[in-house]
């Protein structure tokens, strides 16, 4: 896949977990700068997605099978998105919290994805 | 919300776990018994119950309620004794495993996450024990 952006992702999704997670230890909720952040780091991700799939189109195969390459993808698009819908419902840290974890998430899947990709 | 008091505060933080390990768990389980189940059967078979035992704890969250505390709670406990039975078995047999369950090695995989999540799980679940709104 392409290294670069794999990288871009799971460093952008350690820093949105390290912010949060200081947010959750200030004792607050997620804010729009929070939410942007989400937005930028789910991008990134998306842009992986379609990365992937050029990739498989134009006959690049995944070391440990195409249906779980596409499925890591996916849910990596999809990890922080649905944490930061919860921390919408949750209203104080503990949905800081929980969009800490959901990019904690993220960049464990990104190691994974990458072992995927290549063995 | 529709959840009575158990999806509120860390319990938010507990769905968001719950439900990762139940899309983690379900999608691998549904993947490794379509294309390989009789490379590992015994393997399969626990991943499976593993991925049930997470999706009934995220929606007993989920929905709330003293009934759905209890079956939690039971659910929880059922959780731990099956991550320490599969740890421990994985690891004093491993011929029995030719690959991986969601609970080899107490969670090594994952982790460590499926040991730590249930203990969390019954420390939040007693927290939250109130006496029912009629």
């Amino acid at each position: 896949m392409l290294d670069a952006l794999t990288v871009a992702v799971s460093v952008a999704a350690l820093a949105l977990a390290a912010w949060c997670g200081f947010a959750a230890y200030r004792d607050q909720p997620t804010k729009d700068w929070h939410f942007i952040g989400m937005a930028v780091v789910s991008v990134l991700a998306l842009a992986q997605l379609v990365v992937g799939i050029v990739r498989l189109a134009g006959g690049g195969e995944a070391d440990e099978g195409t249906a779980i390459f596409l499925a890591y993808l996916i849910g990596a698009v999809c990890a922080v998105p649905a944490a930061g819908f919860l921390s919408l419902a949750e209203r104080t840290r503990w949905g800081s919290a929980t969009v800490a974890a959901g990019a904690l998430v993220l960049a464990v899947l990104e190691v994974r994805l990458y072992d995927i990709w290549t063995r | 919300m529709a959840g009575r008091g158990l999806a509120r505060g860390p319990g938010m933080l507990l769905v968001w776990l719950y439900g990762v390990m139940s899309v983690g768990a379900v999608s691998r389980s549904v993947l490794q018994i379509a294309t390989e189940f009789d490379r590992a059967p015994l393997a399969y078979t626990l991943s499976a119950l593993a991925a049930v035992v997470y999706v009934f704890i995220t929606y007993t969250l989920v929905r709330g309620g003293e009934t759905a505390r209890k079956a939690a709670l039971v659910c929880c406990a059922a959780e731990l004794v099956g991550v320490l039975t599969v740890g421990t078995w994985t690891l004093v047999d491993p011929g029995a495993f030719p690959d991986a369950t969601v609970w080899s090695d107490y969670g090594y995989g994952y982790v460590f996450i499926p040991v730590l999540l249930p203990v969390t799980g019954i420390l939040w679940l007693r927290k939250a024990r109130r006496p029912s709104p009629a």
